[in-house]
């Protein structure tokens, strides 16, 4: 397969995460949608290193995974302090900053 | 060849439908449960690449690790409340819209950016490489990776702690 295959592939899933982030309200169901759109990402790093033939683009595809790990373990302790204060996870309903 | 094009199309079918349903599904624990699938078929798309141990990875921290905060978070939120877990989406045609949108123009884009005709040769084991760079010219952002894991850790047990 060529490297147009495997980028085509990840910008269908980008874009899949993108509608998800987009449309859903739940607080969780949008978090499930970055994590689409990241996982897209590895695809693309992991698909250049291996036609350019340069192992850094694998090392930064073990960093993503790693940071987003961290990033989702922080994002759902913040929604269920939200949830704690609120009683609601919907996003809708989380406007407490608006101006 | 052609075994690698029906294994990735195969797999890239799996993908994209699990995808699909994750963002599409009315049931929260459902779309979960799916995004574990999509997981591990991008663990697919890895081993396509030959990236074995990215695979390992893959399949320990986000379909092991990830999958089971969110379960636990969904736990945690929807069943206290009483309520179901169906949920509804809002801005549908605006959503898809932007996602068509942002799709076409990176496609648009790769039809005309050059592309390398065939892969470069992999490397025998691309784990021992992958380990010799992590320990040499990465080895300060590993540190600074294993420093961040450690502080969103302690605070994500911060923020869910309880109050007492």
């Amino acid at each position: 397969m060529g490297l147009g295959a495997y980028l085509v592939l990840a910008a269908l899933v980008f874009a899949i995460g993108l509608f998800g982030v987009l449309t859903r309200r739940n607080a969780v169901g949008i978090l499930l949608g970055i994590e689409l759109m990241l996982n897209a990402v590895n695809i693309n790093l992991v698909a250049f290193a291996r036609f350019a033939g340069n192992p850094a683009g694998v090392v930064f595809a073990l960093f993503t995974i790693a940071v987003t790990v961290a990033e989702v373990a922080v994002g759902l302790a913040i929604v269920i302090v939200i949830f704690r204060v609120r009683r609601t996870v919907e996003a809708d309903h989380l406007d407490l900053l608006r101006g | 060849m052609t075994l690698e094009t029906v294994a990735f199309g195969a797999v890239a079918a799996v993908l994209v439908a699990a995808s699909l349903a994750v963002v599409l599904t009315p049931n929260l624990f459902h779309a979960v449960l799916w995004l574990a699938a999509a997981l591990v078929a991008t663990g697919g798309i890895f081993l396509l690449l030959r990236a074995p141990f990215l695979f390992g990875v893959q399949l320990l921290l986000y379909a092991g690790g990830v999958v089971t905060i969110v379960v636990f978070a969904i736990m945690l939120t929807e069943r206290l409340v009483g309520e179901s877990l169906r949920q509804t989406s809002r801005y549908v045609v605006n959503g898809a819209l932007v996602a068509a949108a942002v799709f076409v123009g990176v496609v648009g884009f790769l039809v005309q950016a050059p592309a390398p005709a065939a892969p470069a040769p992999a490397p025998a084991d691309l784990t021992v490489v992958l380990g010799r760079a992590l320990v040499g010219p990465w080895a300060v952002v590993l540190e600074l990776l294993a420093v961040l894991l450690v502080i969103s850790l302690l605070g994500a047990l911060y923020f869910a702690r309880t109050e007492d």
